[in-house]
């Protein structure tokens, strides 16, 4: 089996600036926390522990689900692998190419047409112009925007961006897929065409991560579930 | 990363001036309006020839609009960017390359007002002219690695962008751009070497006026390029990988 990413005693502190008086206050904190642990750092400032020392393999084919309370460090930990924050301590590898589902709306612009968004978010997915061009058809065709698509996005209903955001972001070949909640958008319709187009494009890749609350979906797509709470692991389990 | 600075840098640009009729042409209405409006008076006060006085004024004001709002903007340039470093992984340069650029292209607007002037009062000769993008290319490297200093450093202490801001403002008054160094009596001439924005102002704005190259201003400009980018280099590897954390 080829091990597409490994983490070996991962651990993420957020420093937390503007808190180094008051201790009696961080220490209530800490009591009540029911997030990442608070800790101290070496320099005595106080941090917030979201993922403790984690340590896993994830292999070409796996389809892992995240779950646990909000807090418990799912989100970070598709950061992390997503490479935006460094781990602080411990060390990660990741072999393959990654395509984060993360924020598909980041970079879209109301005030430019439905087109010019599709360039702007085929850009920030890392995507080349003329790779775009070729999929411009294919995308404004599924999110059905018709033509509005030569329209600002100003005036199209939430549900027509939603749905254009999707489209692009699940218009590519990805390696490794990282997602927070499976994806959907528009009405009923939409939403059963868009579980299709995702279902697809999550088979044909190599791994999968995702983080849910929906547990039956969870149990749906992925062949081991990572439960997760404090920033630790509290169990894993394959299928 | 293949350029996308260039296209998210035109994009803010676009924002900013969207259904305004003449568009980003307003940057260089602005500096023609301040220019007209400053340059005969000035001129007048400081006892100069109202040729004289409107050229140095529109080229020094120009040049050093492109170099405040570099240096001013960088506090921001991660800060400003938090929604972006948080949820895709771009290299940091993309977003200190897209401050650079979108002021660039600022600067290619206010150069129409500064072609107009040059043509309406010719300077004495255009020896060195070809000198002048030597300069620029110098101010905007040094302006690369200050930008991203600086924007480290104010994503970690919020008090830079204010002090910055401070000086920045002084620094207007205090740099030969309203007045020349020629108005100063010539023993007190040395005051404007200590003067960093002075040097980096003067490598563009010497050739474009047909004055005579001042080689303290190139070494200096050439070798805080040199130091200013070690200096960044180093504090880039080793905190590179905080500044989503700082944000």
């Amino acid at each position: 089996m080829v091990q597409l990413i490994t983490a070996r005693n991962l651990s993420v502190d957020f420093p937390i600036f503007g808190m180094t008086s008051n201790r009696s206050f961080k220490k209530s904190l800490i009591n009540i926390a029911t997030g990442g642990a608070l800790a101290k750092d070496a320099s005595n400032r106080v941090t917030v522990r979201a993922l403790d020392g984690l340590s896993f393999d994830f292999y070409e084919g796996d389809r892992i689900g995240l779950v646990g309370h909000n807090g418990c460090g799912k989100s970070t930990l598709l950061q992390v692998l997503a490479g935006i924050y460094e781990p602080t301590s411990g060390e990660l590898t990741v072999d393959g190419r990654i395509t984060s589902m993360l924020g598909i709306t980041l970079g879209m612009d109301a005030e430019v047409t439905g087109l010019d968004n599709i360039y702007l978010r085929g850009r920030l997915m890392g995507l080349q112009r003329k790779t775009i061009d070729g999929m411009v058809d294919e995308i404004a065709d599924f999110a059905g925007i018709g033509e509005f698509l030569h329209l600002p996005m100003r005036t199209y209903s939430s549900g027509m961006s939603m749905r254009l955001a999707f489209a692009v972001a699940t218009s590519v070949e990805a390696e490794i897929i990282l997602m927070d909640e499976w994806l959907s958008a528009g009405d009923a319709d939409f939403a059963l065409k868009a579980k299709d187009r995702l279902t697809a494009l999550v088979s044909k890749a190599r791994l999968v991560v995702i983080a849910s609350h929906d547990l039956s979906m969870i149990a749906d797509q992925c062949n081991t579930v990572i439960h997760l709470e404090h920033g630790k692991i509290l169990s894993m389990t394959k299928k | 990363m293949h350029g996308i600075w260039w296209g998210l840098a035109w994009q803010e640009i676009k924002q900013r001036y969207r259904r305004s009729v003449i568009g980003p042409f307003w940057i260089a209405l602005s500096t023609a309006v301040m220019v007209s409006g400053m340059g005969p008076l000035y001129g007048i006060l400081f006892g100069q020839a109202v040729s004289n006085y409107v050229q140095h004024l529109a080229v020094s004001l120009i040049i050093w609009t492109f170099i405040s709002a570099a240096i001013n903007e960088a506090g921001t340039v991660f800060v400003g960017a938090e929604g972006y470093i948080k949820q895709v992984n771009l290299p940091l340069s993309v977003y200190v390359l897209k401050l650079i650029s979108r002021n660039l292209l600022m600067l290619a607007h206010n150069c129409t007002v500064m072609l107009f002037v040059l043509i309406i009062f010719p300077p004495d000769n255009f020896n060195s002219i070809w000198m002048a993008p030597f300069g620029l290319l110098m101010v905007v490297c040094n302006l690369f690695w200050l930008v991203l200093l600086l924007g480290m450093l104010s994503a970690r202490y919020r008090d830079i962008p204010q002090l910055v801001s401070n000086i920045i403002q002084v620094a207007l008054f205090l740099t030969p751009i309203i007045w020349s160094i020629e108005m100063l009596p010539p023993g007190r001439r040395f005051l404007a070497d200590f003067n960093p924005l002075f040097h980096f102002i003067e490598v563009v704005r010497a050739p474009l006026l047909g004055k005579s190259i001042y080689l303290v201003s190139w070494l200096f400009v050439f070798i805080t390029m040199l130091g200013g980018s070690i200096l960044t280099f180093l504090v880039f590897k080793k905190f590179r990988s905080r500044v989503p954390y700082w944000l």
